[in-house]
């Protein structure tokens, strides 16, 4: 039902895009940083971490590097980043609809004949759409960025093997099977976190519970299909 | 002007209202007053069409609201302004953009237009000075002003305001009540106010009903309020000492 509401036409084009720009900004500019962040560290601990473990003369070097390399682009800059984005943009959607709801702004905007679900949610849904890919793409730059800093700065391997490690049999779809599955995970969070928030009931505890709620739903939802898009696409 | 005909609402089966039936008239300041939990938010959230009643007609100058399709609806809520208790701006727009948004979503008006129609509506109401600020950087009185703004932006015949005065202090309220009453008049709006606020009955009830016990009690008009016989009526207006007393002092004044 809700849905349904939210991919109509909606009431005026120009409104809702310039929404759809604030909502890329809030949600997904604001986000670079913390993405940006954590995949550094993230890279250069799988790096660091492949290393100490899989030291063995029979096994060529440069194996860290292209197994850093597979770990960021099949699995964390799309289903553990999209993960981390669950409880950064999700609470933060399921928070601001549900205060919207509680205080009757949303009410207000029902009373005055637009349609709510429509103004509100889509743009968020569209924007987490467009500018995941985007993230993505930071994410396994700033991991590969991080394990070349164990290099640099920890000196636990040469340069040059990591970088051979990272080159080795590279597969394109690898790539775009993360954007791909980004894409659905992006769409999970927006609308799961939207549906919590939008139906709140109550006062600030239910907005704090559907804001906790969006978190876990969203994260099993994106565990789940990640498990079925991996079978689908690799399968 | 709105009428209720023989509206009834129920929640999971217990009854909210029973069998309500008013006429609420344009040019006039129509008071719903009720005990809390008596069901008047119920009553006004069922007229506007935040609610489904379960039987009964809302007629909008004749136009069934509860027969009309989506379309129709859409429709009529343009001609529908609210004021609610809490204000309900939109915190991430200043107090501008709150009295623009409207204009902005139904208007085809040029921005220039629009801007000048929501400074006048702003002007209005003496909110001018604080046009880009945003809610949380104004007073209780001032957020509801600026909503009483929005809510004349696209030029309502009906205007519907949830306890306008909760959470101000008697002087602001007043200033509020005689906004609302000012602009009723000069708009010919049908303006419905809930509220138990019996300043605001005593000072703009030009129609007023009474709703107590989920059942259309009392309606009469603010002079007929403080001579009414009706023992439920008398018992929640005159509630607090100071109406008893002036109640006292009305009746020695006839007698005397």
């Amino acid at each position: 039902m809700l849905m349904r509401k939210v991919f109509s036409r909606p009431d005026k084009m120009r409104m809702s895009l310039k929404r759809y720009v604030n909502e890329i900004a809030k949600l997904g500019v604001n986000s670079i940083g913390i993405v940006m962040l954590i995949s550094l560290f993230i890279g250069a601990v799988i790096t660091v971490q492949l290393q100490l473990n899989i030291s063995n003369p029979l096994m060529p070097r440069w194996t860290v590097g292209y197994v850093t390399r597979e770990i960021m682009l099949l699995e964390f800059s799309s289903a553990i980043m999209s993960l981390i984005l669950a409880g950064k943009v999700g609470s933060n959607i399921a928070s601001e609809l549900g205060t919207m709801r509680v205080t009757q702004q949303i009410d207000a905007l029902d009373i005055m004949g637009v349609n709510s679900a429509n103004y509100l949610i889509l743009p968020k849904i569209a924007a987490m759409m467009t500018i995941i890919p985007i993230l993505v793409t930071f994410s396994i730059f700033a991991g590969i960025i991080g394990a070349y800093c164990t290099c640099w700065f920890l000196g636990i391997m040469t340069a040059v093997d990591l970088e051979y490690g990272l080159q080795y049999e590279f597969v394109e779809w690898n790539v775009w099977s993360g954007f791909i599955k980004s894409l659905f995970f992006a769409f999970i969070i927006a609308s799961v976190s939207a549906y919590y928030g939008y139906t709140v009931k109550g006062g600030s505890i239910e907005v704090g519970k559907a804001s906790t709620d969006s978190v876990v739903s969203s994260s099993v939802l994106i565990l789940f299909s990640d498990l079925v898009l991996t079978k689908l696409l690799f399968g | 002007m709105i009428e209720v005909k023989h509206l009834y609402k129920a929640f999971d089966g217990i009854d909210v209202l029973k069998d309500i039936s008013a006429v609420f008239e344009n040019g006039k300041t129509n008071l719903i007053i009720g005990q809390s939990g008596s069901g008047k938010t119920v009553l006004m959230k069922c007229i506007v069409g935040l609610l489904q009643p379960e039987s009964g007609d809302l007629l909008y100058d004749g136009r069934n609201f509860l027969k009309m399709n989506k379309r129709e609806k859409k429709s009529l809520r343009r001609e529908i302004g609210m004021l609610f208790q809490g204000s309900a701006l939109f915190d991430s727009m200043s107090v501008l953009q709150n009295v623009m948004f409207p204009l902005d979503m139904f208007s085809n008006d040029t921005y220039i237009e629009r801007e000048k129609r929501a400074l006048f509506c702003l002007e209005r109401v003496n909110l001018s000075e604080a046009k880009d600020k945003y809610p949380g950087e104004i007073s209780g009185g001032m957020q509801k002003r600026a909503a009483i703004a929005r809510a004349i932006a696209l030029n309502p015949q009906y205007l519907f305001c949830d306890e306008p005065n909760s959470g101000l202090d008697p002087k602001t309220s007043l200033v509020i009540d005689e906004l609302i009453h000012g602009i009723t008049e000069e708009y010919n709006m049908t303006t419905i106010i809930n509220t138990h606020d019996m300043n605001s009955v005593i000072g703009i009830g030009d129609n007023v009903i009474f709703i107590c016990n989920e059942h259309l009690e009392w309606t009469g008009t603010k002079d007929e309020v403080l001579t009414s016989h009706n023992d439920e009526l008398n018992n929640f207006i005159f509630a607090s000492d100071l109406l008893k007393k002036v109640k006292e002092m009305e009746v020695d004044h006839n007698e005397g």
